[in-house]
């Protein structure tokens, strides 16, 4: 039989559905696949095989005995170590969470096994998901499949990694501010940053509760749509969840149709920094777009080169907050307790001994941007930056329907290279953090491997709040252009070398 | 600006991490060219522009006000650091010996 890990997770429900295939043959491949590629890779912080059969084995029985189940029943799924799953430690690749296990599930979690889904594991990711390139993950990073010396995107770069290693069909991530866009685009896969509040942040550890997004992760556009439907929708147990019908997104993932679409290429997100074979595969997707119907015009955000400075003082002000909780008080690590040391001391000596040097590094800029004195100059300031920034989509989206740019102005950089340059790394998120200081839903596909390096180019298509469903279409479309010219799916290009 | 060691350690102080010598002095030179760079938010933002702290428009959400069942007790505790008496147990909080 050909390999199950080659196959898309709509052709592998389709499989499952006429039982031509048992889901405890999918899973059992793509755990063999883990077992063979990981030590290399590095994608996943914990697999967790034998319950990961004993649900595959639970859906085959319910599907042999006539059951009715949804479509993606069976078909595995890799976690994000940063959504709670009850049975599995809940890291998010911290120390100060070594160990731990969650005693509720997140919701989108939740939502994958009420599905039947099967959850192969947890994926790696830069520690509490601050990072461009899954360095700052406390147990190592992960490593590009396209070239194992270079990053694979952070800080989902372990949800991504695994599903261009074939040792996942779909994963899990979460977007900040660009942790499921930007490793997808140099991974060469799809990833999809959802209207916030469109998907339940309930049960995902929080980095910046205003920004925290999660979203899916897949080989294509379908399968991501496919996810996306399983994932999203109204949560009462989110506070900040839109009470709406989401938009169908796989209608518009099947439909390919660009024709009298509008699309906008942002004029401000091109030019210095942005490296010439960056330029050349978005400029290619772009003019593919406009043959096949769409009408292409430029756009201004004229305050988009403030986004990055903005979300560099809310980011932190909100980590900065939120991971005041990891107090060694109630849960994880807790260090120089010796019935002598206060409660504060034992604070200190934890936080010191189980943080990693960007976490502190936000912690201490964020608590910085929201002293006083200078509160109004760096957080009151940004905020005021988000309402422009907000401004500018709103004036975007009443000229066109979704906006363009490149998702990251790089490809995949060396392992290693940015680590002592925080402002180096950051910039890898300079064209996807607009979108999470306002709030509407974007995505990155992929555009091809670039002419000078020969890594993978990621295009980012932003939509408006609870229009998702145009991301679909124009990633379907762009796909379907794209691998007619290709000749075959992106990563089947990958696959060759690896064989 | 430049932000100095004792500076550094006054912030890290206020955020209950402890820092050695070493974090203190490469995070104040690391701070410094991060603040520098974020620092033209202060020049676009105007006066006249209304600040947002969240992207959706969205006040006091509630729901009803009926009681559901807590997590079980064992559950959550069987993660804490150290327990007593179904209780989080916790090092000494006064500044006396009780």
């Amino acid at each position: 039989m050909t390999d199950l890990t080659r196959f898309t997770a709509a052709q592998l429900a389709a499989m499952l559905g006429a039982q031509e295939v048992s889901s405890q043959e999918v899973t059992r491949a793509h755990l063999d696949r883990i077992a063979e590629v990981d030590d290399d890779i590095h994608a996943f912080l914990f697999v967790d095989a034998e319950r990961a059969l004993d649900t595959a084995l639970q859906i085959d029985n319910r599907r042999s005995a006539g059951e009715t189940l949804h479509p993606l029943a069976g078909v595995p799924v890799a976690v994000k170590d940063v959504f709670c799953y009850t049975g599995t430690p809940t890291t998010c690749a911290s120390k100060i969470l070594q160990g731990w296990y969650p005693p509720y599930n997140a919701t989108v979690v939740q939502r994958l096994l009420d599905a039947g889904m099967v959850i192969l594991g947890k994926t790696n990711m830069d520690e509490f998901a601050m990072g461009s390139s899954t360095e700052n993950s406390a147990f190592g990073p992960t490593r590009n499949p396209w070239d194992l010396t270079r990053i694979p995107g952070g800080s989902g770069g372990g949800s991504a990694a695994s599903l261009a290693g074939f040792e996942a069909p779909l994963a899990i991530g979460s977007d900040t501010g660009g942790s499921i866009r930007q490793p997808a685009a140099v991974t060469g896969t799809v990833g999809t940053k959802p209207t916030y509040g469109g998907s339940s942040r309930y049960g995902l550890i929080a980095m910046a509760s205003s920004l925290d997004t999660p979203g899916p992760c897949a080989r294509n556009v379908l399968d991501a749509a496919l996810l996306h439907a399983v994932i999203s929708g109204y949560d009462p147990q989110d506070s900040t969840s839109i009470n709406a019908a989401p938009a169908d997104v796989v209608t518009a993932a099947r439909s390919s149709d660009v024709r009298g679409m509008k699309i906008g290429i942002v004029k401000e997100l091109s030019g210095e920094g942005y490296s010439e074979g960056v330029e050349a595969r978005f400029n290619e997707a772009v003019e593919l777009l406009a043959s096949a119907g769409a009408e292409v015009i430029e756009v201004s955000c004229p305050h988009f080169p403030a986004a990055l400075g903005a979300y560099y003082l809310i980011m932190p002000s909100e980590v900065s907050s939120n991971l005041a909780r990891f107090d060694a008080m109630r849960y994880g690590l807790r260090v120089g307790d010796d019935q002598v040391n206060s409660a504060e001391q034992v604070m200190r000596l934890t936080r010191d001994a189980g943080l990693g040097a960007e976490v502190k590094r936000r912690i201490i800029l964020g608590t910085y941007a929201l002293s006083s004195g200078y509160y109004d100059a760096y957080y009151g300031s940004a905020q005021k930056v988000r309402t422009l920034i907000i401004q500018d989509f709103a004036q975007a989206f009443s000229q066109v329907d979704v906006l363009v740019s490149p998702t990251t102005p790089t490809t995949a950089f060396p392992l290693g290279e940015r680590l002592d340059d925080p402002m180096a790394m950051y910039m890898a998120d300079l064209c996807t953090i607009p979108s999470n200081l306002a709030g509407n839903c974007a995505a990155s596909f992929p555009a091809g491997l670039a002419p000078d390096d020969g890594l993978p180019v990621g295009i980012q298509v932003m939509a408006p709040v609870m229009c998702d469903d145009r991301l679909y279409r124009v990633g379907s479309a762009l796909e379907r252009l794209l691998e007619a010219s290709w000749g075959s799916p992106l990563l089947a290009q990958l696959d060759k070398e690896q064989r | 600006m430049a932000l100095t060691n004792a500076d550094v350690a006054k912030l890290a102080d206020l955020a209950r991490i402890q820092l050695t010598d070493e974090e203190l002095a490469s995070m104040a030179s690391q701070l410094d060219v991060i603040l520098d760079a974020v620092a033209s938010v202060s020049e676009v933002a105007k006066a006249d522009v209304a600040p947002t702290s969240h992207a959706l428009d969205l006040t006091n959400v509630f729901r009803e006000d009926v009681v559901k069942p807590s997590l079980p007790i064992q559950e959550v505790l069987a993660m804490a650091p150290a327990v007593e008496d179904d209780r989080f147990r916790v090092p000494r909080i006064l500044g006396e010996e009780s």
